[in-house]
Parts: C-alpha cells; structure tokens; sequence
C-alpha cells in the first residue's frame, strides 16, 4: 500500500486528478502545501475527492491548513488532520511514497 | 527506519524545501534516521552560503547546515544540476577555473549516482518538488 | 562528473520506477530526470520509466530544437534500450486526452539478450489501472 502527497491546488494542476487515477484502492492520500486547498468543503473537488475516498484515506498537514486560513470544520468529511509527526509515521506504515507535484 | 529526501526546488520560490526540513525534523525527533539529503535541479540553489534572507525570515539555507551539524546529515547537492545553476565548492571552482566557491557548511557536491544509492539504501525515499 | 561509478550494495535490486510528467522543452525537470535514468542504468536496478500527463509529450516523433535554441535531449531517448532499461510506460488516458496515438510517438527498441538479441519494442501504452498496479509494486519511485 502506497502513502500519495500531492501538494497542488487541483484549480491550479492536474496533480490531484492524475494521483486519484493512478492510485491503488486502499492507497493513503497525503495533502500538503497547496494540495490541502482540495479539501474544501464548498470547493469544486469535493465531489470528486469524496468519491475517491470510498477507497482511499485522506489526509492534510496541519500546518498547511493553518498558514491558509483554512478551518478543519469546513473540509469534506473523513479527511485526517495530521502533523508532521503524523506524517513520518503515515510514511512509515506505507510501503513505499510517490509524490505528485 | 532509514529516509532519503529527495529536494527539487530552490528555496523561497516554493515551499518544497521548507516540506522537506520539517519532514527531516519529525523523522529525526521520532527516532529515525536521514540517509542523505539529495539536492537536484533548482534545489541546488538550497546549497549557497551567500544567501541573506531578511532578519524576520526563516534561514532555508542555514537551517539545511545546522541540521547537517547536530545530526550529522549527508546533504548532497548534485553535480550535474550545480555546474548548470553555479553552486560551486572549492574543487569544482579549481576544476572550472572559477573565482569563487559558494558551496554552504554541510553540503557536498557529488553525483547522481548518490540518488540512486539513496534510493538503494533507504527503506523509504521522500521527494519534494513543484 | 564525479563519482558515479559509486558501486551498487550487493544484492540489493530494487524496482525503480521513473516518473515522467512534464512536457519536454517548457522546463528543465525532464530532461535532468532523463539524466537520473541514464546514470541509474550503472547500478543493476529494475529500471523502468512512466510517462504520464504532459509527459508523453517527451517521446513525441520530430522534435526539432534548433530554432528554440535548446539542446534536443530526447533525442538520447534512442539510447535508453541501451541503458539496461527493459519498458518504458506511456498511459493510453494521457495519450489520448492529448489526442495522440501510438503512431506519434518515437519507435524505441531494445535487444532482448534472452532472446538471442532480437529487437523488441521498449514502448508499451498501457491503461491507468495496470499503471496503477505497476507504480503499487515499486520500491523507488521518482518523479520528475
């Protein structure tokens, strides 16, 4: 099982498309710098994050929610809000990490 | 467990560097250990000491040679993207017959192959970029 | 260069994968991510490339830099067979968004030493699925 990152705002990059088409079901889904903008609530992804999460786990950095203002309340719902230390461990229990710029 | 970060891109212009150190620091903290630091195209530019951010800015550079010191990190900065981008150490200022060297305290410049031994070595290969 | 002929730990073989996302001239990424393959080659890993996105741009017939005053890296793409490097990737669903096919990309051989040398096609266009699978089975992954 493969722990993804994806650090682009998807209304900027394909990075997050391309990630939810070549990753495996029961794949972990990592949301960092720009990427975290994915997960709002009332964003034109949600739809398409949500139903990538009815076979993956997703989860955002902290801090990169809070360097951009962003509210865990008004993610989509089942996002993981996670620290750096959150991170490491997520990159240990994967086996192997592919990044998406 | 054994990481290798792997850093794409300059520092300031993007925030890949500074994702890079933070993950450096939680895996140090955590009890694992930094193979190499593996500087590749603009991430070179993570390896110049001349840099001079504004007092109120945090120090990429610096911070990159103060982890190298206590922790005793191997921050390699590749040669091929280096000679392209001038980050220069003393044998590559001898070697090209430049005037100066910039290369930072804790980098080293090598080759590419130090990536791929990275890649070998570590049980888990992180890569940063834009 | 220096030191690359830094010597593989023994019996470590690792499956290497080499992601290819960016168009070819816009930026540097591709064609110092080509650089990583050529030198990967002298370490007896299970190197394969996948071209992906705008990356299938990279293996585009006719590239032609002269005039951009750039230097025609892809043109090294011939060499790859050479290079230890037994399948390059391309995604049918980038190709196709892209509205290119099989025909438009270069016609890249290698010989298969276990089959008496004979001259295979080092290109295959494969769904996002098996891709999928593919990348799930790797043990290093780099993209550029």
């Amino acid at each position: 099982m493969l722990l993804h990152t994806v650090n682009k705002s998807p209304f900027e990059k394909n990075s997050l498309d391309t990630c939810l088409r070549l990753s495996a079901p029961g794949s972990c889904i990592l949301l960092i710098e720009d990427g975290v903008y994915a997960a709002l609530a009332g964003g034109a992804f949600a739809a398409q994050l949500q139903d990538g999460m009815r076979a993956r786990k997703l989860y955002a950095i902290d801090a990169d929610l809070q360097a951009r203002g962003l509210d865990p309340a008004g993610l989509i719902d089942g996002v993981e809000v996670i620290d750096y230390r959150g991170f490491v461990e997520l990159a240990t229990r994967c086996d192997q990490v592919q990044s998406w710029f | 467990m054994k990481f290798a970060i792997v850093v794409n891109e300059g520092p300031y212009t993007h925030q890949a560097s500074d994702s890079a150190y933070h993950f450096a620091r939680a895996a140090l903290e955590g009890g694992h250990a930094i193979y190499r630091v593996f500087f590749y195209h603009d991430g070179v530019h993570n390896g110049t000491r001349l840099a001079s951010p504004p007092q109120d800015e945090r120090d990429v550079v610096n911070r990159w040679s103060k982890l190298a010191a206590e922790h005793d990190i191997d921050l390699v900065v590749c040669v091929a993207a280096a000679q392209r981008r001038g980050i220069v150490d003393a044998a590559e200022k001898k070697r090209h017959a430049k005037d100066a060297d910039n290369i930072a305290p804790g980098f080293r410049i090598s080759g590419l192959g130090q990536l791929i031994e990275a890649g070998i070595r570590a049980d888990r290969l992180m890569a940063f970029g834009d | 260069m220096t030191d690359e002929a830094t010597a593989a730990p023994p019996g470590a073989v690792k499956k290497f994968m080499y992601i290819n996302r960016r168009a070819p001239h816009g930026g540097n990424y591709a064609q110092e991510g080509l650089e990583v393959a050529l030198i990967g080659a002298a370490f007896d890993q299970e190197v394969s490339l996948a071209f992906i996105d705008d990356g299938v741009f990279q293996l585009k017939t006719g590239q032609d830099t002269a005039a951009a005053g750039l230097k025609n890296f892809t043109a090294a793409f011939a060499a790859l067979g050479d290079y230890e490097v037994k399948r390059i990737y391309v995604e049918a669903e980038s190709l196709a968004r892209r509205g290119l096919t099989a025909d438009d990309l270069m016609p890249l051989m290698y010989e298969d030493e276990d089959d008496d040398y004979a001259e295979k096609p080092l290109i295959e266009i494969i769904g996002k699925d098996a891709l999928a699978d593919l990348i799930e089975r790797q043990d290093v992954l780099l993209n550029f």
